[in-house]
Parts: C-alpha cells; sequence; structure tokens
C-alpha cells in the first residue's frame, strides 16, 4: 500500500507558507500527503461532501467509533452520514489533535500580538478561525459549516482527571501523514498555530502537500478492517457510491 | 465537582417533563437558570445551545474543553460558543462529571456503531431535525446540528489516548443546573438510544426547569 505512494511520483506537490490557508477538492481514489516541513507544524482541516455540504467531518463520531481520543495509522476520518472521507494509511507521529478546535483572533493577539496586513504584509498574524471561513466561503459555506476541526501534527494529552497538555515537541521535520479519499471530499487547511502552543512567538511553520493516486481498496484493507465499525462505514461509504 | 443547588423546584417559573426520545426547545434569558434532572436514572440528555439572536453563534465543545483545559464537564465548566463567548456556567451538579466528546446519536451512525439493520432506529439526532423543522421561525437547518453536550454521560479518556463509553454515574433525581449569561435557546434531545448502556437500555423522562 505504501510502497507504491513512495516509488511514485507526485501528482501535484505544493507548499502552504505557514499562517495561510488553502482549499481544493480532493477525489476518492486519491492520496494526500501532507509533510512538516520544519517541525512543529500544525495543519487544520476541515472535510464536506462537495455533492452535499451538510454532510461533513464529524469528529465526536470519528472518535467514538474508533474508542480513541487520539487519530493515527489505521483510523478513518467519518462524515456525519456514517461514512468515509478519508483512511489515515501512514502515520510517522502516533497522534493527531482534533478535540482542540482552532485559534480564533481573539486567542492569536492575546498570545502573539497583532501583527496587520497593513505592517507585515504576508507575515501578518492569520488566525484559524478566520482562515476557515475565508476557504469556506469559496463553497457558499460559512460560521453554520465550522464544526470541530482536524489537527495533524499536533498532540494534547489528557490526565486521569481530564486536564489537557499540549506537546510542544511532538511533531519533527520531514513528519508525514497519508489520507487516502475514499469519497469526493471539499478538504479547507489552514497552517494557523495550534489554539494550545506555548510559543512566545507566532509559531509559522510551513506545510508541504502532496498529491497521489492510490492503489485500489481490498477487502483487506487494515483501515477498512481496524474495527467493525470502520468496515460498516466503509459498507455505507459503498452504497453511496453504488451508482457511480 | 458535586455541588448541591439552594433553589427550590416550588418556586421554578418553569417547569416541563420531557419523554424519552421527545425534543425540548426554549429560550433561557440571561441571567435565568435552568435545571436538567434526571428523574429516573442513567439518561443522558444530549442539549444544544445558541445565541437566542443569531443561531450561527452556537455552543463548541472544542472551544469549551480548550478553554478551561478539561474534557470534561461539572460545576464551574463555563460553556463556551464558537464567537468565544461565555454562553452559561454550571453553577450546580449533583452528577460531577457530564460528557461533550461523544456526540448524539443518529440513524447513520447508530449504523457503523452497532449494526447497518439499525438504520430505522430513533436518534438524537432526528429529535433535532424535527424540532428545527417544526419550528421554521427559527431560521435553523441540519447545518445547525453541530456537537452537544451529553449530560449524565460518563465517557472517560485515557492518557494512551483511549476513549471509553462508561456505565452512566447519574441516578434518579440527580441535576445539573445551568446559569444563562445571555439570551440562549436551549434544544435537548431526551436521548432514545436502545442500543448502549447510558440509558440502560430504557429510555426515560427528564424535567427541565427554569428559575427567573
Amino acid at each position: 500500500m505504501l510502497d507504491s505512494l513512495n516509488s511514485a511520483a507526485p501528482l501535484y506537490d505544493d507548499l502552504i507558507p505557514g499562517g495561510s490557508h488553502w482549499s481544493f477538492i480532493m477525489r476518492r481514489g486519491h492520496v494526500l500527503r501532507l509533510i512538516d516541513e520544519t517541525g512543529g507544524a500544525n495543519v487544520g482541516m476541515l472535510m464536506y461532501n462537495p455533492e452535499n455540504p451538510l454532510e461533513r467531518y464529524n469528529m465526536p463520531d470519528t472518535l467514538k467509533n474508533q474508542h480513541t481520543f487520539l487519530l493515527t495509522r489505521g483510523h478513518v476520518l467519518l462524515s456525519d452520514m456514517g461514512r468515509v472521507f478519508a483512511s489515515v494509511i501512514r502515520d510517522d507521529l502516533g497522534w493527531h489533535d482534533t478535540v482542540s478546535g482552532t485559534c480564533n483572533a481573539e486567542l492569536v493577539e492575546k498570545r502573539w500580538g497583532k501583527k496587520t496586513y497593513q505592517e507585515a504584509h504576508n507575515h501578518y498574524h492569520r488566525n484559524g478561525s478566520t482562515s476557515f471561513l475565508n476557504e469556506l466561503a469559496k463553497y457558499g459555506l460559512g460560521k453554520k459549516d465550522l464544526t470541530a476541526n482536524l489537527n495533524w501534527f499536533s498532540k494534547v494529552q489528557t490526565d486521569d482527571d481530564g486536564n489537557m497538555a499540549f506537546d510542544a515537541n511532538h511533531s519533527h521535520a520531514g513528519a508525514t501523514v497519508d489520507l487516502r479519499f475514499e469519497m469526493d471530499t471539499i478538504v479547507v487547511l489552514h497552517t494557523c498555530p495550534h489554539p494550545m502552543n506555548p510559543a512566545s512567538e507566532y509559531p509559522s511553520h510551513p506545510v508541504r502537500y502532496q498529491l497521489f493516486k492510490s492503489a485500489p481498496v481490498n477487502d483487506a484493507d487494515p483501515c477498512k478492517l481496524s474495527s467493525p465499525e470502520a468496515t460498516r462505514a466503509f459498507a455505507n461509504t459503498a452504497l453511496y457510491h453504488l451508482f457511480q | 465537582m458535586i455541588k448541591q443547588s439552594a433553589l427550590k423546584p416550588d418556586n421554578a417559573a418553569f417547569r416541563e417533563t420531557v419523554p424519552a426520545g421527545e425534543y425540548f426547545l426554549k429560550v433561557v434569558k440571561a441571567g435565568q437558570t435552568v435545571r436538567i434532572l434526571d428523574l429516573e436514572g442513567n439518561q443522558a440528555a444530549d442539549t444544544l445551545f445558541y445565541n437566542a439572536h443569531n443561531p450561527s453563534e452556537r455552543y463548541s465543545a472544542a472551544d469549551t474543553i480548550r478553554e478551561q483545559g478539561n474534557v470534561y464537564l461539572t460545576a464551574g465548566s463555563r460553556l463556551m460558543s464558537s464567537e468565544n463567548n461565555v454562553m452559561l456556567e454550571i453553577t450546580a451538579d449533583t452528577c460531577g462529571r457530564h460528557d461533550t466528546l461523544g456526540g448524539a446519536c443518529a440513524a447513520e451512525s447508530n449504523t457503523t456503531r452497532y449494526a447497518l439493520e439499525k438504520k430505522c432506529m430513533h436518534a438524537c439526532r432526528d429529535s433535532w431535525l424535527v424540532a428545527v423543522t417544526e419550528h421554521e421561525e427559527l431560521g435553523m437547518t441540519k447545518r445547525d446540528i453541530t456537537h452537544n453536550i451529553n449530560f449524565f454521560m460518563n465517557v472517560p479518556v485515557t492518557a494512551d489516548g483511549g476513549l471509553t463509553f462508561a456505565d452512566g454515574i447519574s441516578d434518579a433525581g440527580k441535576y445539573v443546573e445551568l446559569e444563562a449569561k445571555m439570551d440562549v435557546l436551549v434544544m435537548i434531545s431526551n436521548c432514545p438510544q436502545l442500543n448502549n448502556p447510558c440509558n440502560g437500555w430504557n429510555p426515560t423522562p427528564i424535567e427541565v426547569l427554569v428559575w427567573s
């Protein structure tokens, strides 16, 4: 599964600067690879069905179906309609966050100060919430579509009493995550800081993304077999594609 | 944290019993206190909150747990909106812990969690969809159905990243009380879930009380 990707040249290769945002449509049967170029990156991400954007990534369904608080290789990313947007087929880090939300303008200004476009041009301090809304508007979506997001490359752990702690040394340069898309998906990304990042300077880390054609998903696929819940979500997704 | 309330049910300005599987929809004004009472025990009250004047501002599970630095809700928890405002504060709690990570059951999530054949069983998100379509004046649709609080549910998270659904820690007569910090629309699905122990496989009524 991974060898075929590693030996292939990407169909597309691009870099998103730190503190930026971008979006595109992933087609099923393709892989989105995210690479932390420098270490310490964070990628905020949301997903929607382009055919019906009311179907969107659902954090609680993703976590409770797989009895997990973290996301890593073998997990699937579920929509609120019981289907699989994408499968995590490679992960170098073992832990990605989807419970901490995203930074907003107030949080960024409080933690790292205000830096406007007027003074800093493209190095101004963007925040995750506004970045998501900026990209969502391109698809006719807005505040009501802003749901709990993924935070790739970021780790937030809890103790026995539920207290949350951000791991500031989690991701390293070159850390890679591969997401194989099982449905056509609007992918909304930003590279703004994780809202719990304690860094004294506004963390700005570029993220490379690459697109690949994926190998066919067979019945022995580790993500499909990772849990009975995932197997049933794949069955729902296959039904969705019955006429395609 | 267990904290009793000083408020007396006899003095409540509003009381309503919500049968299992039904929805509850009401505006609670800033300064008013709302109590959700687990009448028979082990019931899950799946609850959403909206700014009563602009429902695009709504309860955000992620912002709430991050701002308080803890994944569980109890007395003292401040419930944050998607616009970074405090919507309500939990002022009393005789249960001790409430979940906001597990979301609500849906016809579709019942298929993945339990069996494909469960798709026609009544579920919380169905109750909310009926609530918003029966109240067109609110201008709300499926877009407004987001991540909720599961009052009376216990979903422990482990240090190594596990997540489990434990038996209920609630009991007959336990309650949670919240003081509204803005005018909020409260939308509850009194959970009809028949597939897991959150309701002891027997969904039961709750009562909602409001004090002015």
